[in-house]
């Protein structure tokens, strides 16, 4: 219990930290460029005191809960050996993660106004919804086979470098013969699937089947999923604005 | 009054966020590991410690942060303040004129990176792998460094109308040739780096600037030119965290 206090505060003296950058550039900026009073200063002050706790409260949760659970879990799955419930952690891990994603809700809605301004559906509540509603099963998904792909990179030892660059070189080909109405969206949702609570729990998967396979460095084989996370939403969105035009 | 509801409905969105996760983590350690779940306990509290932390830190961040960010964001975009710093009232902007962005730009987003929860999850798992090799905050200050630089170059383009390919394209060709001669260990957290900065703290902020900045230089359209930034934001990391583990190596050497 004691020790349990005096990790967590020290947690929030970092935090302290972290958040010190930010408020001393917006206040070198407000006070010497914008010269322009502040309004509601009490309230800024508890705001960012609440930044600071929050802030705190989650890293110590994050080591107490979320880390050693999804590394358990990796440890745990390549124990069994079974490649199939591994994959299937991976992909659903992926896609549920994304699917209730607020960013990407967001997204989606913005990216069907964009549409409808477009012209490329029609301007009534059904076809709306029904875009958006397209849009986020695709991502999740790219981002379900993103988590796939980097177990199975861990698995086969396949080279990252090669995978990364042949998919970034696979997305400049597809965005010359995408709609243009589709490309600022996908490179968008590229951004938004790697959410606070996704990269903790993905960093664990990796780094704890890496060190629990034979032959495979924590350090060189563990990294790399997010990478996966952030290059495939961009090509399936690419793809799924072509696919849009054909039916 | 108002900031405590405010802060019940964001723990409560966190709640929302994080409770399903939670469920399919401990049915999969139930029905498919079939062992019971390690320090039940601990496991809760730190959950429930999670939960809550999210939703302070974003109810601080949406009470302080962000709408001071957004308004100066927007102050200096200004088109009247702008021409009061470059001095000739009336002419036409040049792109050197709006030097406070580019230094605001970098400012906020190094200063925000650092800040990332999502990124300090990463730099702690990467410390413990690496045996201390890659340090927790060498690795945050290399990522916020890019970042910085990435948002500063990213609303050069905004100004200049530069297509946006041109700079993607060139900055993935430094990160091939980056990558043949770098450490091997560091490639693989340089390349996750990208994805982990555009997250809580970084996307808001850095989104309001270059929809500030669309707006205020002509022939712009904030529809086309506003994304451009994350994408920047997301490249840049990778070639300053290839560049860290470089420079690790030579120093190392000495």
């Amino acid at each position: 219990m004691k020790d349990s206090l005096t990790a967590l505060s020290k947690d929030a003296l970092f935090s302290l930290r972290d958040i010190a950058p930010i408020v001393a550039v917006i206040a070198v900026f407000q006070i010497f460029v914008i010269k322009q009073p502040v309004e509601g200063f009490l309230s800024l002050l508890f705001g960012g005191l609440l930044v600071v706790v929050g802030l705190a409260f989650f890293i110590f949760g994050l080591r107490i809960a979320l880390f050693p659970i999804g590394e358990g879990l990796a440890h745990a799955l390549a124990k069994k050996g079974s490649a199939f419930w591994l994959f299937t952690f991976a992909f659903v891990l992926g896609f549920g993660t994304t699917i209730a994603e607020p960013a990407l809700l967001a997204v989606a809605e913005e990216a069907a106004e964009v549409a409808v301004g477009a012209g490329v559906i029609a301007n009534d509540e059904a076809a709306i919804e029904n875009y958006a509603l397209g849009l986020r099963l695709v991502v999740a998904f790219s981002v379900g086979v993103a988590l796939l792909l980097g177990v199975f990179r861990i698995l086969t030892n396949w080279s990252l470098p090669v995978m990364i660059i042949g998919g970034y070189v696979l997305v400049v080909f597809v965005t010359t013969i995408a709609p243009p109405d589709i490309v600022g969206i996908a490179y968008d949702s590229g951004g938004v699937t790697t959410s606070t609570v996704t990269v903790p729990l993905v960093t664990a998967l990796g780094v704890g089947l890496a060190s629990s396979l034979k032959g495979r460095n924590a350090m060189t084989d563990g990294f790399g999923l997010i990478a996966f996370a952030s290059l495939t939403p961009i090509l399936f969105v690419l793809l799924y604005g072509i696919a849009r035009q054909w039916i | 009054m108002d900031l405590i509801h405010d802060s019940l409905i964001f723990v409560w969105d966190s709640l929302e966020d994080i409770a399903p996760i939670v469920l399919f983590l401990f049915a999969f350690q139930l029905f498919v590991i079939r062992e019971r779940i390690p320090n039940f306990r601990q496991m809760l509290v730190g959950f429930a410690f999670v939960t809550v932390g999210l939703g302070l830190f974003l109810v601080g961040l949406e009470q302080s942060l962000f709408p001071l960010g957004r308004l100066m964001a927007q102050q200096l975009t200004d088109p009247e303040f702008l021409h009061g710093v470059s001095g000739h009232v009336g002419a036409a902007l040049l792109w050197h004129d709006f030097y406070w962005v580019y230094i605001f730009a970098a400012a906020i987003g190094f200063s925000t990176t650092l800040a990332e929860p999502a990124l300090m999850a990463v730099s702690i798992k990467a410390n413990e792998v690496s045996a201390g090799a890659v340090g927790v905050w060498g690795l945050r200050v290399a990522v916020a460094l890019g970042v910085g630089f990435g948002v500063a170059l990213g609303c050069y383009r905004i100004i200049t109308g530069l297509p946006l390919e041109y700079f993607i394209a060139a900055g993935y060709l430094v990160v091939i040739v980056q990558t043949a001669v770098a450490p091997k260990m560091i490639v693989p957290l340089a390349y996750d780096s990208g994805g982990v900065t555009t997250s809580t703290v970084t996307v808001p902020l850095i989104t309001a600037l270059g929809l500030g900045l669309a707006e205020a230089v002509p022939g712009r359209s904030p529809l086309l030119d506003g994304f451009g930034l994350v994408a920047f934001a997301s490249l840049f990391p990778i070639i300053s965290v290839l560049a860290y583990g470089q420079f690790a190596v030579l120093r190392g050497k000495k």
